[in-house]
């Protein structure tokens, strides 16, 4: 980790001293344990504060077109994949982005430690474990156990996108993705599946922190800020809670890289991924397509191939 | 004076019948101020609630009035519906910071009836802190995590029982329901040492209004911002953020007027009907959120209008801290203009 650290500052303090970039966004420490907190760095002397660990859980796609000038971006596997779309859909120039790629074995669920510990005191991470001091006791955790939910089933830790590579790669299985989590969703009465929802959607209090997270909610005008047409009004309510939240997963149709920033963005603690990853299996399911794993090719829904099964339209 | 908790829950399930009663309840992912039948209900170990209690008084999604028009006829109809309410378990800092939405919504030039009316009919039940989270940081604006300013009735939690100050006239009318019995000299040693602890972590507050005063056209803007997602966590977790619009919900020949919580980093906060708006980037927005928690409202109310909870460093999905942000405030070198 150190060395990907110093390498990772080296690359930073040579690409703005020699003018490549204006900016380098990556992250510094944050101010609460296990927190690590987006950065931008402008200046060569900046670059020290760079860091890298299981904490670095925000993607930093979402970022980039906002930025002016030209950037460089520390992405992970999912930050690389969100890229790539931004990429396809025309929403950045290639050569103003410089991509310092990094291998991410996963980041920190937050939650179930504090969950267990209560507020986080203090903390540290070493050779895989992590020690938490909390209000209400200490407990040291295996990675594994506290590693988010998006990144045991995350199948891209290795950016898919980059102009250097520091440190070593992660193993891939290659086998086809599993979506476990759905289908056991799936498997679930109509009724057990509107339950949960109905639970979901009511904790969700349309801050648009999981819009405003995601790299590829970039509509200059979001639906839900639409006044004429009126979509929706500013009701929170459970019926209002989900059109949003469904409105916005079918705007991810084939888009959705799977970071969960959504997820973890969300305050309120809405599994909100449960409906992003239906949506995801589907996209895989019915077109063999996952989005964001190179440079070019097309979002899924942008492309139209008679062999599109619609089995959602005629009996196939 | 105090109260054992037993006989405290027996009262407490007697007001039941008379108040609508909100307290804190477990919701599963954290503490939620619910409606309670039953002390039983009640969550009496947390540190806060995720969502301040203010959506009582000044609820996110408000229904101003109703109109429906038939032919030439036009009925208008007033949709404020309030009910007698005690809010129990509400912590020193959102107590203080009703009483700064109070100087929002009534004061010597308006009273707002939606917010004054349910506030009038409200008891703020306080409950000192006994444990206090690393986010919090309510000393650094003269709130004593067991004060009881903005309470009616105040309690601090002794283990079996509570003691009790009366703090206002609404308060006396409570506690005349509750059999107090006089504390004990270890009782009120313990009572003494809660009321004398203060937030280990504080900010510097004392040059800040003044600082801002000249800083509108500072490049401390300029960066401060950068990572700033533009959501409305923090507005929407705030106990003392009050900034709303106002908006027809119209079907046909009949509608609604309502009034939603808006938020300084809202794409439609402050857009003009023209389409302009004076503060069209995060710059602006997070000039205009600290200026005007730490400085406007100052100069218009007297007082900051940030009470430590914390609820915004916690809830932040990119880890922006406030105390970080006015601590660089404090310290922005004034550009000469």
């Amino acid at each position: 980790m150190n060395n990907i650290i110093n390498d990772m500052r080296d690359k930073a303090r040579q690409l703005l001293a020699e003018g490549k970039v204006d900016v380098v966004i990556g992250y510094e420490k944050g101010s609460l344990p296990l927190k690590a907190t987006p950065f931008f760095a402008h200046s060569p002397a900046e670059v020290d504060s760079l860091i890298w660990d299981e904490t670095c859980e925000n993607n930093l796609a979402t970022y980039v077109a906002k930025t002016p000038g030209k950037k460089a971006i520390v992405a992970k596997g999912c930050d690389s994949r969100a890229l790539a779309v931004l990429l396809q859909e025309n929403q950045l120039v290639r050569d103003d982005l410089y991509i310092i790629g990094v291998s991410c074995a996963g980041v920190i669920d937050q939650r179930k430690i504090v969950a267990e510990v209560g507020e986080i005191l203090e903390a540290g991470i070493n050779d895989g474990k992590i020690s938490v001091k909390g209000m209400a006791g200490d407990k040291e955790y295996l990675f594994a156990e506290v590693k988010d939910a998006t990144c045991q089933t995350c199948r891209y830790p290795n950016p898919v996108l980059e102009d250097v590579h520091l440190g070593e790669t992660i193993a891939v299985s290659q086998e086809a993705p599993a979506f476990a989590d759905v289908i056991a969703l799936e498997e679930k009465s109509a009724g057990e599946r509107q339950d949960y929802f109905k639970e979901q959607m009511s904790k969700c209090i349309r801050c648009y922190a999981c819009r405003n997270a995601c790299p590829l909610c970039y509509c200059q005008e979001c639906f839900v800020d639409c006044n004429s047409p009126r979509w929706l009004t500013g009701g929170v309510n459970r019926a209002e809670n989900l059109f949003f939240q469904a409105g916005r997963v079918l705007h991810l149709a084939g888009r959705c890289v799977d970071c969960g920033a959504c997820t973890r963005a969300c305050p309120q603690g809405v599994d909100i991924r449960a409906l992003n990853r239906k949506m995801t299996k589907d996209v895989y399911t019915m077109y063999n397509h996952e989005a964001g794993i190179s440079e070019d090719g097309k979002p899924a829904l942008n492309e139209y191939t008679t062999s599109d099964p619609e089995q959602f339209l005629v009996k196939e | 004076m105090k109260i054992s908790k037993e006989k405290f829950g027996q009262a407490f399930d007697a007001l039941v019948a008379d108040y609508k009663v909100i307290a804190p309840v477990s919701d599963g992912s954290g503490i939620a101020f619910t409606e309670v039948k039953s002390f039983s209900d009640v969550k009496q170990d947390y540190l806060n609630s995720k969502l301040p209690p203010k959506a009582f008084f000044f609820p996110q999604h408000e229904k101003l009035m109703s109109y429906k028009k038939e032919g030439k006829d036009v009925t208008v109809k007033s949709e404020l519906k309030v009910e007698n309410t005690i809010l129990f378990g509400i912590r020193p800092c959102d107590a203080k910071g009703m009483l700064l939405l109070d100087k929002v919504f009534k004061n010597d030039q308006y009273t707002d009836p939606y917010y004054y009316e349910r506030r009038e009919k409200a008891v703020i039940i306080g409950l000192g802190c006994t444990k206090i989270a690393p986010t919090c940081f309510c000393s650094s604006f003269e709130i004593s995590p067991a004060g009881s300013e903005g309470s009616d009735l105040f309690l601090i939690d002794l283990g079996d029982s509570y003691e009790v100050e009366v703090v206002t006239e609404k308060g006396k009318a409570l506690a005349d329901r509750l059999a107090l019995a006089e504390l004990t000299a270890d009782e009120q040693a313990l009572v003494d040492k809660i009321k004398s602890a203060e937030t280990p972590s504080k900010i510097d507050v004392s040059n800040t209004t003044s600082k801002l005063d000249k800083m509108f056209n500072s490049p401390y803007w300029d960066t401060l911002q950068e990572k700033c997602l533009g959501c409305n966590v923090c507005s929407f977790s705030c106990p003392t953020c009050h900034c709303f619009d106002i908006s027809e919900e119209v079907c046909k020949n009949e509608g609604t007027r309502v009034r939603t919580w808006d938020a300084c980093m809202a794409p439609l906060f402050t857009l003009h009907g023209s389409g302009h708006n004076p503060r069209d980037n995060k710059k602006a927005r997070w000039r205009q959120r600290l200026m005007h928690k730490f400085n406007y409202f100052v100069h218009n109310n007297g007082s900051m209008s940030c009470v430590g909870c914390g609820r915004c460093i916690k809830s932040c999905p990119v880890n922006m801290d406030i105390r970080q942000v006015v601590d660089g405030a404090n310290k922005a070198e004034l550009v000469v203009e």
